[in-house]
């Protein structure tokens, strides 16, 4: 067996204008399809406002990433197809020595780095307005919507293995129910009394995590009625599982009335509370498995 | 240097009798004394904790963390003690003579001991990492078998959780030692031309502690399991019953072996490159090893840092993570993603290294874009270390700090797309051969191509609200690290096992194992990123009936990608202990230099050191020179098969 450089002919096929055409047609066939076909099936539906900006960013970055996708494939396809050695031949024989290309180099190192920096600011102008605002944000939000200052405040405090919520605005009463208005800017404050949890409301687009002696905002407006999954997203133990509540979207003036009989109703409870405050300090339990 | 410059012992010691080695220092001995040093060391915890347990949580504790945990440090040193680790500093500081050498003989009982020659410890580590390897990939069989109910059926919650925590943590720490371990131990010696290790003690000690990791990890699961997945996150785990004191000294471990294991590989590769390897000419392989090396010498002292705060609030109760005595939870989350982020570059360099190696033997062309591959991997290992937040763009961590991260996040992804750039190159006007090893370096870009895409949505704070913790984030990492280092790993030992063992390993097998894995780690994988964006969370064993259907889809594919792994188990049984067809020297026709010497390999690797001509990558010029052996010479590049 003998090792042959390949001699090279000159009637070799345009294999770099043939893989730009196969890409560009199958690029120009999958991108209108992720786009019109598969995107309005992608989660998380157009319930409230940050639903609607995740699901717009996630269309987006699947159409984005087609153009990548195909190229690895087709490339990947075209060379297995057409630069296989041949097995019958009992000789190897080798490929061309070539090393690098300084344009080739140059060329996708701009065009990663365009990519990546249109990215990003696509990303951070997202973070700065209204549709980066339901996920947590800690005490100091980046993205507050305009409407925040008239917004409802409902506090989520997670403990091993339930939710409870407080209304700030009505006395601090607390209840193990969630009921939002319509319509409405909500300001969501989490925080925990054990370990960390995680507050995820899928259909909301809402998810901040629950970290004992810290307060975390998120704001959310929900556009209709209905009902929503809540789920903890922080693996914090035994049952978290099951740290699981369904929540209730209600109109305006249903919500009003349901908050006043929530707080006549547990009037003689909430006298004993600890007084509202964005984070309380309890004393942690050992081995509470 | 003095011992660099020591005369290497090229005849093997004659090896005692039987009664001698069985009584000698051993594994053996180790797992009796690992014991005895429980023991004792838990019953002189008892006597230290007794009074601190009580006064501090009058009725509260129900498990004495003080003497478990001494009682692992104490099983710890025990096994040191019997596998010998300990001999030679006693003796040295008695007066004797240094030496390189220890344990190094022909007998088979080298293989259960401490022995200096790299061979033995790469072969050591290759079995032990497959083993635990395949311990975790039974727990995730498990943990499938649960997912086909929607409900809790099969194990109570807390057992779930453990298998998690066991699947994952066990992954992760085998497999960041499961290339550099065995690939790196065995292949940067011989492929920069040295007979050996920097530090060939401190080589076995790091094989012998990540076997001790191992089965310190596994006893959590009789001290009552933990709760917490490999993430460990504090406070619960401050809170968690005695089983968290394993998965603490097991990572502990493993992160002293892996600084360890970092240190050795480039004093290795700065100090015993043979004549001529220069470094231009060092393989990209141990290039790969040189930069995983860094990230591991610089990120795993903060993990044990971190685990040490744990196990300090657990036992003599400070309050690192507590936040009602002025501690943070926080903390742990930083902490631990400071050195996770570079963690799972750990498990991926090693990758990019196998795979770009493996790539110019098969398409009989050169590197393509030697130098951008090699300042792609410095690109990742430095940038992985400003990044670590985007782990907890949810957590409530400064706001402003979210744009930041997420930019440096989609920055790293430049470096890594330089990797898909060197293989496009590489097999642009090829001659490929699509054998099994081929056949997986080519599967890693398919893959790993989707690993990286899913990381734009996870980078991307605004798409991260729906994503984070959720099923599609056990997607991407699964397609990053399985189908990326993994697949490269399994690329790596279809290459190099017939030159590591002297045997030929089964091709029509391995092709049937290549392609069960790649389809159906596929039909496994993809559709769990749906499953995450319809709102399925991570370790959780009840979850949306919506989502039945497909969950019962996704086990029964991966009960298929298990019995996947048992072909490759199968056909490493046939071809190494069943068939044992000899391999040739250079049965691949490659021009790295591991390939010119006879197979299999003389204990002290090359008669003598080798005079480096070349880089390895002179396909396509026929004469091009790689090394010369001196006078004596070997077999020369190119005559191999012939
Ligand atoms: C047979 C192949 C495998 C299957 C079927 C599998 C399946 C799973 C499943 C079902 C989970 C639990 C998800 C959850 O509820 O959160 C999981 C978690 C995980 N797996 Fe795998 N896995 C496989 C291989 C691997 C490999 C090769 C690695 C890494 C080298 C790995 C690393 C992990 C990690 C780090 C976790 C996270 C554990 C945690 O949440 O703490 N897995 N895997
Ligand atoms: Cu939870
Ligand atoms: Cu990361």
């Amino acid at each position: 067996m003998s090792i042959a450089p390949e001699k090279v002919g000159r009637d070799e096929p345009h294999h770099g204008r043939n893989i730009a055409i196969i890409w560009a047609i199958a690029t120009a066939i999958m991108v209108p399809v992720i786009i019109w076909v598969v995107g309005p099936h992608i989660p998380p539906g157009s319930l409230t406002d940050d639903t609607r900006a995740q699901h717009a960013v996630d269309v987006v970055l699947t159409a984005l990433s087609i153009p990548l996708l195909m190229l690895v494939w087709v490339y990947l396809g075209y060379a297995v197809i057409n630069f296989r050695a041949d097995p019958a031949s009992g000789t190897i024989v080798d490929g061309p020595p070539l090393r690098s290309n300084t344009r080739i180099q140059a060329t996708w190192l701009i065009v990663s780095a365009v990519l990546v920096v249109g990215l990003a600011a696509y990303g951070t102008v997202d973070l700065l307005t209204e549709n980066g605002a339901g996920g947590g944000q800690g005490s100091n939000p980046l993205a507050k919507p305009s409407d925040a200052r008239s917004a409802l405040q409902v506090q989520v405090i997670g403990q091993q293995w339930l939710w409870t919520f407080r209304y700030p605005g009505y006395g601090g009463v607390e209840t193990a129910q969630l009921v939002l208005p319509v319509n409405r800017e909500i300001e969501f404050h989490v925080t925990s009394l054990d370990v960390v949890h995680s507050f995820w409301a899928i259909e909301l687009g809402v998810k901040a995590d629950a970290v004992p002696g810290a307060d975390n905002i998120a704001y959310v407006k929900i556009f209709r009625k209905g009902s929503f999954q809540v789920r903890c997203d922080e693996l914090c133990g035994l049952w978290h599982g099951h740290m699981n509540t369904t929540g209730h979207i209600v109109s305006g003036s249903a919500f009003n009335s349901w908050i006043h009989a929530t707080v006549t109703k547990y009037a003689a409870v909430t006298k004993y509370l600890p007084p509202y405050s964005l984070t309380y300090y309890p004393i942690p339990t050992r081995n509470a498995t | 240097m003095e011992s660099a410059a020591l005369p290497v012992n090229r005849s093997k010691g004659a090896a005692p009798s039987f009664l001698g080695q069985l009584l000698g220092f051993n594994v053996i001995w180790a797992v009796a004394f690992a014991i005895v040093g429980y023991i004792v060391a838990h019953w002189l915890g008892g006597k230290i904790g007794a009074n601190i347990a009580a006064e501090q949580n009058p009725g509260g504790t129900d498990q004495d963390d003080i003497a478990i945990l001494l009682g692992l440090f104490g099983s710890i040193i025990g096994w040191m003690l019997g596998l010998g680790f300990f001999n030679y500093p006693l003796k040295r500081m008695l007066g004797r003579a240094p030496s390189l050498h220890e344990g190094v003989d022909s007998s088979t009982w080298r293989y259960f001991r401490l022995c200096t020659d790299h061979k033995v410890v790469a072969m050591q580590y290759l079995v032990a990492t497959l083993f635990f390897f395949f311990v975790a990939g039974l727990n995730a069989m498990f943990i499938r078998t649960e997912l086909t109910s929607s409900n809790a059926t099969l194990f109570p919650a807390g057992n779930y959780l453990t298998l998690v925590g066991l699947h994952g943590t066990m992954m992760l720490t085998m497999m960041s030692a499961g290339v550099i371990g065995p690939l790196g131990n065995w292949l940067v010696p011989i492929m920069i031309g040295s007979r050996r290790m920097a530090f060939p003690r401190i080589e076995s000690l790091t094989m012998w502690l990540t076997v001790l990791a191992g089965f310190v990890l596994l006893s959590a699961t009789l001290l009552g399991g933990f709760p917490t997945g490999w993430t460990g996150y504090a406070p619960l785990a401050d809170q968690a019953r005695a089983g968290i004191d394993s998965y603490l000294v097991s990572f502990l471990l493993i992160g002293i072996a892996l600084v360890l294991v970092g240190i050795n590989i480039l004093v290795t590769v700065v100090t015993l490159r043979a004549p001529g390897m220069t470094w231009n000419r060092l393989p990209i392989f141990v290039w790969a090893m040189v930069t995983t090396s860094i990230l591991a010498v610089l990120a795993a002292p903060v993990l044990a840092a971190a685990l040490y705060m744990v196990m300090s609030d657990r036992s003599i109760e400070s309050t690192f993570f507590i936040s009602s005595s002025g501690g943070s939870p926080l903390l742990w989350d930083e902490l631990f993603w400071f050195f996770g982020h570079p963690e799972v570059y750990i498990l991926a360099l090693p990758g990019f290294g196998i795979v770009l190696e493996i790539l110019p033997v098969f398409a009989r062309k050169p590197l393509w874009g030697y130098r951008m591959a090699v300042a792609g991997m410095f690109g990742v290992a430095l940038m992985s270390f400003m990044v670590w937040q985007h782990h907890l763009f949810m957590s409530g961590i400064n706001a402003n700090l979210r744009p930041f991260y997420m930019f440096t996040t989609e920055l790293i992804s430049i470096p890594t797309g330089l990797i898909f750039l060197n293989g496009f190159g590489t097999l642009w006007k090829a001659k490929i051969r699509f054998t099994v090893p081929m056949l997986f370096c080519l599967a890693f870009f398919f893959n790993f191509l989707i690993g990286g895409l899913s990381g734009v949505f996870l980078s991307d704070v605004t798409s991260d609200v729906v994503t984070h913790g959720s099923f599609f984030v056990m997607a991407h990492f699964h397609y990053t690290i399985m189908g990326g280092l993994v697949f490269a790993l399994m690329g790596g030992i279809y290459y190099w096992l017939p030159k590591m063992t002297g045997y030929t390993i089964n091709q029509a097998l391995g092709k049937l194992h290549f392609w069960t894995m790649f389809i159906f780690f596929n039909l496994t994988f993809f559709p769990l990123f749906a499953a995450g964006m319809l709102g399925m969370p991570r370790r959780v064993s009840s979850y949306n009936a919506s989502l039945h259907t497909l969950n019962v889809f996704v086990s029964i594919m991966a009960f298929c990608l298990g019995l996947s792994m048992l072909i490759f188990l199968g056909n490493l049984v046939w071809s190494l202990v069943l068939k044992r067809e000899r391999a040739s020297d250079n049965p691949w026709h490659s021009k790295s230099l591991e390939w010119q010497i006879p197979t299999p390999v003389p204990s002290y690797n090359f008669e003598q050191i080798p005079t480096i001509t070349g880089d390895p990558y002179g396909y396509g010029l026929p004469e091009a020179p790689v090394v010369d052996f001196g006078r004596r010479g070997a077999v020369a590049a190119g005559e191999a098969g012939a």
